[in-house]
């Protein structure tokens, strides 16, 4: 027999505001950064020896090629991203309150992260939207925190 | 920063980093990669968006940021050699502060780069480095503040040369 089912197809979108209540905790997928993709990224926007070079990043404060902190960021915006943004209403952003580069994301290395929904509320000029603020975690698979990010997510109402 | 030691910055010293060109193939290829999410892909879709129209993944005007900040730290400390004198190198930094994105930055845009000396420190726990605050913004070519984000970088002290002791 078939049961009651919402096709997702059938809904513009699967989460809304609603669905984001505080404290929720959303695990993220894995990312393998490759050696190549590391000095790529580097070479584009952050051309330091220390991402470039396995000699020059031994003896850097980073023991090792490693990527840029930006790079380690945007890896875990990518892994937000297919988490939940793309399942969701989401609207953008337009302020991250803190960046925290904790430890170096390295060559080879296999990440996972987290969203952690801390508080949120919606525009009061614009009932349509709701304004999350979220702390994304990049993570190694031991659970150490690489990167912390505190900002703010836009997020469509669904039943404004 | 630049290639200067802790000393030798002065606050309120404004740097001029320079610009980048945001073609439409860059912001597509930076959005596929690190943040595919419709409005940084697709006109069709961006024109249903939050902004009406394709805009740039944010992450990538703050690595654009990067690219000009790196260029001028660069082409300093080569000035500074090819004058005889030893730069200062570039410090880490631990992250970045009040990241704000208030205009969009669109294909075509050109972003201007620039940072502005807004504190300095020395640090008690670490005498050969000092604390460097920066406000960073971005500003697109009709002069539009489109990107703004507060800084700390570690930047080296000058080192001491004591005189050596003859035993």
């Amino acid at each position: 027999m078939a049961t009651s089912c919402i096709s997702g197809s059938l809904l513009k979108y699967m989460l809304y505001y609603e669905d984001f209540h505080e404290g929720l905790v959303i695990p993220f997928g894995t990312y393998h950064l490759s050696r190549e993709e590391v000095m790529e990224f580097a070479r584009a926007f952050d051309p330091q020896p220390m991402h470039l070079d396995e000699t020059a990043a031994k003896s850097s404060v980073l023991g090792g090629l490693a990527a840029s902190g930006w790079h380690s960021s945007a890896i875990l915006i990518r892994l937000s991203v297919e988490a939940y943004a793309n399942k969701s209403a989401a609207m953008a952003s337009n302020s991250m309150e803190e960046v925290k580069w904790l430890k170096p994301v390295y060559a080879g290395e296999t990440v996972t992260g987290r969203a952690t929904v801390l508080s949120r509320r919606v525009s009061s000029k614009r009932p349509e939207m709701g304004i999350l603020k979220i702390r994304f975690e990049l993570l190694d698979l031991a659970g150490g925190v690489k990167v912390e990010i505190i900002g703010v997510q836009f997020m469509g109402v669904r039943d404004p | 920063m630049i290639g200067l030691y802790l000393e030798q910055i002065e606050v309120g010293r404004v740097v001029e980093l320079g610009s980048v060109h945001f073609t439409r193939e860059a912001v597509i290829s930076f959005a596929r990669k690190y943040d595919p999410q419709p409005f940084h892909l697709d006109d069709a879709a961006a024109a249903r968006g939050p902004f009406g129209k394709l805009t740039a993944s944010g992450w990538h005007t703050a690595a654009n940021w990067m690219q000009c900040y790196v260029a001028s730290n660069q082409a300093a400390e080569a000035m500074l050699r090819a004058a005889g004198r030893e730069p200062a190198l570039l410090g880490p930094s631990p992250g970045f502060t009040n990241l704000r994105w208030i205009k969009p930055v669109c294909p075509s845009d050109t972003i201007t780069y620039r940072i502005t000396v807004t504190g300095k420190r020395e640090l008690n726990s670490r005498p050969q480095w000092g604390m460097v605050s920066g406000l960073n913004e971005g500003f697109n070519q009709s002069g539009e503040l489109v990107f703004s984000f507060e800084s700390k970088v570690l930047t080296a002290r000058r080192p001491v040369h004591r005189p050596q002791l003859s035993s």
